[in-house]
């Protein structure tokens, strides 16, 4: 018999021949997060800002020169073109002149980066949490992990309350990273230190629509 | 199909336990025995009480800010006693869905079976070593131990699994293997251990990690084997699902070549909303933050990122035994958050170590013996005070004080010949069970005052099993008349 | 109302003073007290000592003692906790599903005396006095498997003379544990050593609890290191007023441990 066989068989012989049919699971908690609008970005920042990752927001039009912000932030002021590597699917007008788009190198060639940029699929205001989805805009995984630094740009669009509902717009056949901050460690008498692995410093970009009426 | 009994294999409603011999599930002592050094451990107590104080305050704090928490606690519970009652369909779906997108799935009935898929796989790519993820289901099989056996180097990657096999130490915790150190003790490790590390590496933790980063960046770099464990694995869609903080997790998961997987049978869940329930409780349950750092997913290979070869073993050891038990199956409901050892008072005063599994805790205490067959780790069970403190902070609402109970019965009925606390507790039943019997007793009782020759307390010196309570506690003596004699003279019956 | 008064195998044969003051209360309440002779224990100990067969007999014969009793009350959270989630479930395993049914039914009306004072008698003055300076020890089964939550504090609150004083680390388990006490001696002494420690930080005269199981290890850890604080049962503060500080003991601080019954011959 082979292994396959004997397990199921031990799972069929533990559970009996008289099975019932499970109670249906009660999905009685909060599929959706009370807060929305403009104080589900507040609170997004604020969740963010906890992990100690900065948050810079900006209106559409000045992605390009908060992203360069967020980039002279995170690397100082004399950083060169060639330091930063994007996502080959960031939108043209998001990218610091004269970057780097990532293409089919070998991914520890990424290593060598001090920051990359890319876009996000989603993110969860309550739990402060960014998901890259592996799409063009997002760059494979490697991207995000490597270079030390992690710009990610978040439009409004993209920000949902809670956990369910951001699961809910995610493809769960695409490799997703869920990113809560800069990478981070509590194994030293549970003193929580960010930075360990992956970047140590994340920045995310928010994109905030135009508002009306002044 | 029926389940064949391998000869001499400890038995469950005919099902193996866990193999001795192999793996980290047995003790050499008893936890009473062993948990007597640990408590003279000044500095491991310092550590422990430091640390599990910490982690029960952040904890507390974040899921005191979640409304729904018990509603989210009843959806986990009852996620995973669905997901057990049908536990043989969702592995056959998670079959079909990780091999349809390019996996490879084995099944290993026990950790002997594992380590040697696992061994196979990894020497069948070339390479001369491996990377992990820290991972229960490894350290449960030993199989950093198979690999090194077939020649292999293993280096753990999550900063604690890294302390402590440095320190050629074994994990105490399921969360934080290291808890039982303090910076200071792994600074000395770090010192000693690592190749060209700063002579002036101080103790600060931040420093500390940092050395860390430096020897293993090379390592992920050059990996061509990860080996990691899972959290969940969906049936649906074939995803599984490694939740870490450090970004170790995610350089095994994506630089190299191949991926191999072992993960036990009960990490299934049916569906991907499913984790809409775990991924909320868990990292509040664990490290006590709304949301770990990372949480990486995958299904299956995808092209041009990360590992172009995944395997996936499906481990039994001891499981199915665990799933017979109709009180004790809830143990595996298990999503290894922790929480429990944070709270209870008995781990934060022996250490993980005194319970001789990689399983430490209260869940340990309930989840070895079940795994081994309960003869195996006969004092576990015991090894609480039935606090109850577990039970209120798990996040899936396991009945850890109740499944404890039951296996402390499962441990005396099988008992083959009469022990002596049996037989004075079948007295004392016999007593209990008949009110002239229990008065007769009880004057027996009453007799103690006569060692105490008019004292209010018992002598020190008494005959063992009144030794264990008389070595720290006074016992007063028995007054020379009953509670209900006295009413009943008084007023009667 | 009739109160049927469980005194508990280790109350009734080792501080019979918790019995007799859990009684006076009651009767000072101005309900009737009685005491069935037949009664032993509710077989906790057998149980979460691994003997739940052994304990059938034990529930039967609770069962018996109490049965048509109108309302069942005990001075302690654990062993009414036991009544309300052990006895039956120990029958049904026996396949007794008739004594089981009787233990639930059983279980429906019995009551822990802080349970009993606040919701079914609706009060939590009970005309006490006690001029002490106190602290509570919330025990694990009270706080957990019965959830009394703040009515003892209510209960001591209202009590005359009293000051009581927090206990830090309060929700933490003294240690005793039934015959863990002895199987797990060294760890039991170790949380012991702790819960002392906090006990005796706050400068009470008297530490209480509603549990006479783990006051005798409370009480017997403070009385071997000579510590003078001692442990009063919830029932005896309850029950003391300005003739007397609950049964045998006079209003002024005891020199002896007043759960101590003294001996005489």
């Amino acid at each position: 018999m082979t292994a396959r066989e004997e397990v199921l068989g031990r799972i069929r012989t533990a559970l009996g021949s008289e099975r019932t049919t499970p109670a249906e699971v009660a999905r009685d908690y909060a599929q959706v997060h009370p807060v929305t609008g403009p104080e589900l970005l507040d609170l997004l920042v604020d969740r963010v800002e906890d992990y100690r990752a900065a948050v810079l927001r900006c209106a559409p039009a000045d992605v390009p020169a908060t992203v360069r912000a967020a980039l002279d932030q995170a690397l100082g002021a004399g950083w060169a073109a060639g330091d930063v590597v994007v996502a080959p699917g960031l939108a043209q007008e998001w990218r610091p002149e004269g970057c780097d788009v990532d293409d089919d190198r070998p991914a520890v060639q990424l290593a060598d980066r001090a920051a990359s940029v890319t876009a996000v699929a989603v993110a969860i205001a309550e739990t402060g949490t960014l998901v890259l989805d592996g799409s063009p805009a997002c760059g494979r995984r490697a991207l995000s992990l490597l270079p030390d630094c992690l710009v990610c740009v978040v439009t409004a669009d993209q920000v949902v309350g809670s956990v369910p509902e951001g699961l809910a717009r995610l493809d769960p056949l695409r490799p997703l990273t869920m990113v809560s901050g800069p990478s981070a460690t509590s194994d030293i008498e549970l003193q929580r230190v960010e930075g360990v692995h992956g970047p140590r410093t994340l920045v995310v970009v928010l994109v905030q629509p135009p508002r009306v009426g002044g | 199909m029926t389940a064949t009994v391998p000869p001499k294999a400890p038995t469950f409603l005919g099902l193996p336990t866990a193999p001795r011999g192999v793996g980290h599930l047995r003790g050499d002592q008893s936890f009473p025995d062993a948990a007597r050094g640990a408590l003279r451990d000044g500095q491991l107590r310092a550590n422990l009480g430091h640390a599990t104080s910490t982690i029960r305050g952040k904890r507390a704090r974040v899921v005191a800010e979640v409304p729904d928490w018990e509603q989210l606690r009843a959806a986990g519970k009852a996620l995973k006693a669905a997901t057990m009652a049908r536990l043989d369909e969702h592995l056959e779906e998670l079959e079909r869905q990780v091999t349809a997108r390019g996996g490879v799935v084995h099944w290993a009935r026990d950790a002997n079976e594992a380590n040697e898929i696992v061994t196979r796989l990894v020497l069948a790519t070339g390479a001369p070593e491996v990377v992990k993820v820290k991972s229960m289901a490894t350290q449960e099989i030993g199989l950093n131990e198979a690999l090194e056996a077939a020649g292999l180097d293993v280096f753990e990657t999550d900063l604690a699994e890294l302390i402590v096999q440095l320190g050629e130490d074994q994990p105490s915790h399921i969360l934080v293997p290291a808890i039982h150190k303090n910076r200071a003790e792994i600074r000395a490790i770090f010192a000693r251990t690592i190749p060209g590390v700063d002579p002036g590496l101080t103790d600060d933790p931040r420093r500390l990690a940092m050395a860390a980063r430096q020897h293993l960046r090379e390592r992920f770099l050059r990996a061509r084997v990860a080996v990691s464990g899972a959290n969940f694995a969906v049936a649906e869609t074939g995803t599984l699902t490694v939740v870490e903080s450090e970004g170790n997790g995610r350089m095994c998961l994506t630089l190299p070549e191949t991926l191999i997987t072992v993960m036990g049978i009960e990490k299934v869940v049916p569906t991907w909303r499913d984790l809409e329930v775990f991924l909320q409780l868990l990292p509040r349950s664990s490290t006590g933050e709304r949301m770990n750092p990372y949480t990486s997913t995958w299904a299956g290979v995808t092209p041009g990122d990360g590992p172009q070869e995944f395997h996936l073993v499906l481990l039994d050891n001891g499981r199915t035994a665990v799933l017979a038990d109709e009180v004790g199956r809830e143990a595996l409901h298990c999503i290894r958050c922790s929480a429990c050892l944070n709270v209870c008072p008995v781990y934060e005063r022996t250490g993980g170590h005194s319970y001789g599994s990689v399983y430490p805790g209260p869940i340990g205490a309930i989840l070895s013996p079940q795994l081994t067959g309960v003869e195996d780790n006969a004092s576990l069970p015991y090894a609480s005070s039935l606090c109850g403190a577990c039970f209120e902070v798990c996040p899936v609402a396991i009945d850890i004080p109740s499944i404890l109970v039951h296996l402390r019965a499962e441990h005396v009925e099988a008992q083959q010949k009469p022990t002596a606390e049996g037989v004075a507790f079948a007295a004392l039943a016999r007593a209990m069970s008949h009110p002239r019997l229990w008065h007769l007793a009880q004057r027996a009782a009453g007799l103690g005052r006569l060692v105490s020759r008019g004292r209010p307390t018992l002598p020190n010196a008494l005959p063992p099993p009144v030794s264990g309570w008389t070595r720290s506690r006074d016992l007063p003596t028995p007054p020379a008349r009953t509670f209900v004699q006295q009413w009943t003279e008084e007023h009667g019956k | 109302m009739k109160v049927a008064l469980f005194a508990t195998c280790l109350v009734d044969t080792l501080t019979p003073s918790v019995a007799h003051a859990t009684a006076s209360l009651l009767q000072r309440l101005g309900h009737e007290v009685v005491v069935p002779t037949g009664q032993a224990c509710c077989g906790q100990m057998h149980v979460n000592t691994g003997y739940r067969r052994e304990a059938v007999g034990i529930v039967a014969n609770h069962v018996r003692a109490f049965a048509g009793a109108e309302a069942i009350v005990a001075p302690s959270g654990s062993c009414v906790a036991s009544v309300h989630h052990q006895q039956a479930d120990v029958a049904r395993r026996a396949g007794d599903e008739e004594l089981a049914r009787a233990a639930e039914e059983l279980a429906g009306r019995t009551y822990e005396l802080s349970q009993f004072l606040v919701d079914v008698l609706g009060v939590t003055d009970v005309g006490a006095y006690y001029p002490h300076r106190v602290t509570y020890h919330p025990t694990c089964h009270s706080l957990r498997l019965l959830k009394v939550g703040d009515r003892p504090y209510q209960l001591l609150r209202a009590v005359r003379g009293l000051e009581l004083v927090e206990l830090p680390g309060a929700e933490q388990c003294c240690g005793f544990g039934g015959t863990f006490a002895v199987k797990n001696a060294d760890t039991s002494t170790a949380m012991l050593t702790d819960k002392m420690a906090n006990v005796l930080s706050t400068h009470a005269e008297v530490c209480t609890a509603g549990d006479a199981s783990c006051l005798l290890h409370i009480g017997g850890g403070l009385s071997r290191l000579r510590a003078g604080t001692r442990t009063v049962h919830l029932a005896e503060i309850l029950a003391s007023t300005e003739e007397a500080v609950s049964p045998q003991q006079s209003t002024e601080p005891s020199l002896s441990h007043p759960t101590t019954p003294t001996v005489t011959a």
